[in-house]
């Protein structure tokens, strides 16, 4: 490089030319600044989050009830046990990427692609740890009820445990109502998906189960859900409840506000599209790992600029996970 | 390049114990958030609950050993790390300040019940 730079004559000078005053290569300065750009990125995201969190501080849904889901435990509540597992593996990718940056140091060519393989294979197993995730948020457990406020009324039996909306709905099987799609119609008509359960089944159900009760959002000084008393519950459901809600999306969420839903899907979605950017990167340096162009060169920077990359990654997702799962 | 001279002798035993710290971290983490110690979440500090305060130190100290020594920031220049580090933390502080504080005020005029929102 030093041959293509013309001589000034002040060379000697830090800010001559020909130097790197920060002593690093152009390009890995470039990924300290991108880093530092796309921080205060994901930084805009989380202060966004708080800033939502604060509005809703009496009211916004408590981790532990949404994210309790463990691989092959059905039904049983393991609130924080697989996002704190999820840690571990990316922590531990960044751990074998660090050690794949250490052994391109000293040029073991096998080292740096055992390593980078076990990367590759933490951030995949993310990927989908993050999909799965996902795919219990969107489904939901127990269903709700959503008031013409935006309010979401769960509900509880006598001891407080949560009851789903199918356990409690008396389907009416009368009323059939079929779904209005294209090809019933007129072709730019169409509507979404009906709910499993119409409120009124739900009304019906509510009154014959005398045991029931409403859990509003507004969280009480203990920091758990309000319940409120059997009159006021009929009360509720007859003059407030318009609809019912089954899991999330953006528009509803039956674990609370929806504005949850949506910043999780936005963040965690941003997040993971970081990790499978990074996990393709890595590929392709790992390839070119393979195919030894790092040997002919003579220095495996390369391999230090996606580590540079990964670890920011991994340094991400130890906000995210408090703020969303933790705080 | 420039930075060959920095590392020679293998820093193999640094990185595993980082990891563990790191993992120790995310335990304590992980314990505190399931048991939830009653202590700790009736103490506030600075309208905050003091468990609340405790995940982000722990938080920002796991940010610290990431950047300082999986992502070699120890070993850069003075130069560079500040115009990083620096910059970044003065921003992100600045926005927490600005966006939490206004959050807060959103929350008063709602509760302050001038407008009915839970119907």
């Amino acid at each position: 490089m030093e041959t293509a730079v013309t001589k000034t004559g002040t060379e000697d000078k830090t800010w001559g030319g020909g130097n790197q005053p920060l002593k690093v290569s152009y390009g890995k300065m470039m990924m300290w600044f991108f880093i530092l750009s796309d921080a205060l990125t994901f930084s805009g995201f989380l202060a966004a989050y708080g800033f939502s969190r604060f509005k809703f501080i009496d009211s916004w849904p408590i981790a532990d009830e949404v994210f309790n889901h463990f691989p092959f435990l059905h039904g049983v509540d393991a609130p924080m046990y697989y996002v704190a597992l999820m840690t571990f593996i990316l922590i531990f990718s960044s751990v074998t990427m660090v050690l794949a940056v250490d052994a391109g140091h000293h040029m073991k060519q096998k080292k740096v692609i055992l390593y980078m393989f076990l990367t590759i294979i933490g951030g995949a197993i993310f990927v989908g740890s993050q999909a799965w995730e996902w795919k219990n948020f969107i489904k939901g457990e127990y269903g709700a009820v959503e008031t013409r406020g935006g309010q979401i009324l769960q509900f509880v039996d006598a001891e407080g445990h949560r009851v789903g909306l199918k356990e409690i709905a008396i389907v009416d099987t009368h009323n059939e109502r079929a779904r209005h799609e294209r090809k019933n119609g007129i072709w730019f008509q169409k509507e979404a998906t009906l709910p499993t359960y119409t409120i009124d089944e739900i009304r019906a159900g509510f009154e014959k189960r005398s045991d029931l009760l409403i859990r509003t959002q507004i969280l009480n000084e203990e920091g758990e859900k309000t319940i409120l008393s059997r009159k006021e519950s009929l009360r509720r459901l007859q003059a407030d409840a318009i609809g019912t809600v089954e899991g999330a999306n953006l528009q509803h969420n039956e674990y609370g506000t929806p504005l949850f839903a949506n910043f999780f899907f936005f963040i965690t979605g941003f997040h993971g599209f970081h990790v499978f950017s990074g996990v393709i990167i890595n590929i392709i340096i790992f390839i070119n790992v393979i195919l030894g162009t790092y040997e002919r060169r003579k220095n495996y920077e390369m391999v230090e600029k996606v580590g540079l990359y990964w670890h920011f990654v991994d340094l991400v997702w130890v906000f995210v996970f408090t703020f969303f799962y933790l705080v | 390049m420039a930075h060959d001279t920095a590392h020679h002798e293998s820093n193999t035993a640094r990185i595993w114990k980082v990891f563990i710290i790191l993992s120790v971290i995310t335990i304590v983490e992980v314990i505190l958030g399931i048991i939830k110690p009653t202590f700790m979440i009736e103490t506030t500090v600075i309208s905050m609950k003091l468990l609340n305060w405790i995940f982000i130190i722990l938080t920002v100290w796991k940010a610290y050993y990431i950047t300082w020594a999986f992502m070699h920031m120890e070993g850069e220049t003075k130069g560079l790390r500040r115009s990083v580090v620096w910059t970044g933390i003065f921003l992100i502080c600045y926005l927490i300040f600005i966006l939490l504080t206004e959050g807060d005020y959103v929350y008063e005029v709602f509760k302050a019940g001038h407008k009915s929102w839970d119907f």
